[in-house]
């Protein structure tokens, strides 16, 4: 009895690792695949500044964001609630890559437009990336103030500014991703006492999952070159990304208003070193337009 | 001795039946759930299935990131928040065919009974389905409801409650012979 009992143990046993041994074997014909990384940040707005995200082929995403006053104006402004600096965006995936997208934000009435172009694709498996690299390109026009406001009229062209810049971020691990993120800003009219026409920049910055849905984030952008008499600041920026379905809710705190690239990376007027800060957030909802066939 | 003959009888029976493995050529693994505010679907035809006919052993393996949602978004979530795919890439089954009788014709219902594993978890199941011989290929079919708080996975706790308790999921693999 005891003899059959062990050889019904040892059988099923032997079943089992016989299944085990035939997943085995799945295993070893099943052709080796690439897996790509995703979600690397949950939202193409680390702070203020973009991510290496994009949007997928055929979505649609919806950008609110909004910066109010100064947060030691005090309780006269209600802590810089009573100001509000308001920055509309769409943005749309053309590929799962190439991304396009335009927005109006109300510091100098500044409307922008931008492409963004996924290069190169974080994996592991077959094709082994470590980074994922995004490369991005805005061009902003001031349209305030107005040439009937103005002693001499500004042209197009004086008004408008462009961005360069190469995202390079890395998901190090489920909760942890960093990214650099080199930068040009170039500015056709400039006060060359405060500034020059070609400004380079180094943001780096990134951001911690706390849970599922919520994670920290933080950025800082240092300029290079500034001359002395500048009156603007580095731009820095902290932030929680809140993550409900189809909406990211990004409360942020940061000593800049503006939310173009130009006015971010050059042109931030809060001074940390006596506690200028803004309160902000941006919300985003992403729609599907085009199914995937 | 007894128990050494059998043994060596019964492996010699697996031996001589080693060449009657299928491998699938087709597969479709879809899931369904029922949630309040829109209906999930999503569908994977990169999975793959060995089949020992004369073990009736049977295995699958699935890999999370290829079931394709409509809605790219939605896909994401699945897999960075609730499959948690970067850690978990594979969902498998290894188990047995209980109750298939070799050179019946027609379609046959059987239980396919073994471990499955989800989300890192692993759990004894047993799952009605179909099969059928269809000259020197085998089609397998089967439905079976699949309780997402048995495998951890977490549910939404925040407005979009989009995830079901339950998902359904459908099967479907056409074999072909595997020469190995």
């Amino acid at each position: 009895m005891k003899n059959n009992l062990w050889s019904v143990a040892l059988f099923v046993s032997l079943s089992v690792a016989a299944q085990d041994d035939l997943l085995r074997q799945l295993e070893a014909a099943t052709e080796p695949s690439t897996q790509y990384t995703i979600q690397t940040f949950k939202s193409t707005r680390l702070v203020n500044s973009q991510t290496v995200e994009s949007k997928s082929q055929g979505e649609l995403e919806f950008i609110f964001a909004h910066r109010f006053g100064l947060i030691n104006d005090g309780i006269y402004e209600l802590f810089g609630l009573d100001q509000a600096f308001v920055r509309l965006g769409l943005e749309y995936g053309l590929t799962d890559r190439l991304g396009i997208g335009f927005g109006r934000n109300s510091v100098d009435k500044t409307m922008d437009v931008y492409g963004r172009y996924k290069v190169l694709r974080q994996s592991t498996g077959v094709k082994n990336m470590p980074i994922t690299l995004t490369a991005f390109a805005n061009m902003a026009v001031e349209t305030a103030p107005r040439n009937r406001d103005l002693p001499e009229p500004l042209s197009f062209e004086d008004r408008t500014s462009y961005t360069a810049q190469v995202l390079v971020a890395r998901k190090f691990t489920d909760k942890l991703s960093l990214q650099l993120m080199p930068t040009l800003v170039h500015k056709n009219t400039v006060d060359r006492t405060l500034e020059s026409n070609d400004q380079w920049a180094l943001g780096a910055g990134g951001r911690y999952k706390v849970s599922r849905s919520i994670a920290l984030t933080s950025e800082y952008y240092y300029r290079f070159d500034v001359p002395a008499a500048s009156p603007y600041f580095n731009a820095f920026g902290v932030g929680v990304d809140i993550e409900t379905g189809g909406h990211v809710f990004q409360l942020v705190l940061t000593n800049a208003r503006g939310l173009t690239e130009r006015a971010i990376f050059t042109e931030t007027t809060g001074n940390l070193a006596e506690g200028d800060l803004h309160f902000g957030f941006n919300v985003t909802r992403t729609f599907q337009l085009k199914k995937e066939k | 001795m007894r128990l050494i003959l059998s043994w060596i009888l019964v492996g010699g029976c697996a031996l001589s039946l080693s060449a009657q493995k299928y491998i699938s050529e087709k597969s479709v693994v879809s899931f369904f759930s029922d949630a309040s505010i829109e209906d999930i679907k999503a569908e994977n035809t990169k999975s793959t299935s060995l089949l020992d006919m004369a073990s009736q052993d049977i295995a699958f393996s699935i890999v999370i990131a290829d079931f394709k949602f409509d809605k790219k978004l939605m896909q994401e979530h699945f897999n960075e928040k609730y499959l948690e795919s970067e850690k978990y890439p594979k969902s498998t089954f290894a188990g047995k065919v209980v109750g298939f009788v070799p050179g019946t014709g027609g379609k046959q219902n059987v239980t396919v009974k073994g471990r499955l594993t989800i989300h890192g978890v692993t759990r004894e199941v047993a799952v009605p389905g179909a099969m059928e011989v269809a000259g020197d290929k085998i089609v397998a079919n089967a439905k079976f409801i699949v309780t997402l708080e048995d495998y951890n996975v977490p549910r939404p706790q925040l407005l979009w409650k989009n995830i079901a308790e339950q998902v359904e999921v459908t099967v479907s693999f056409t074999y072909k012979p595997y020469e190995k």
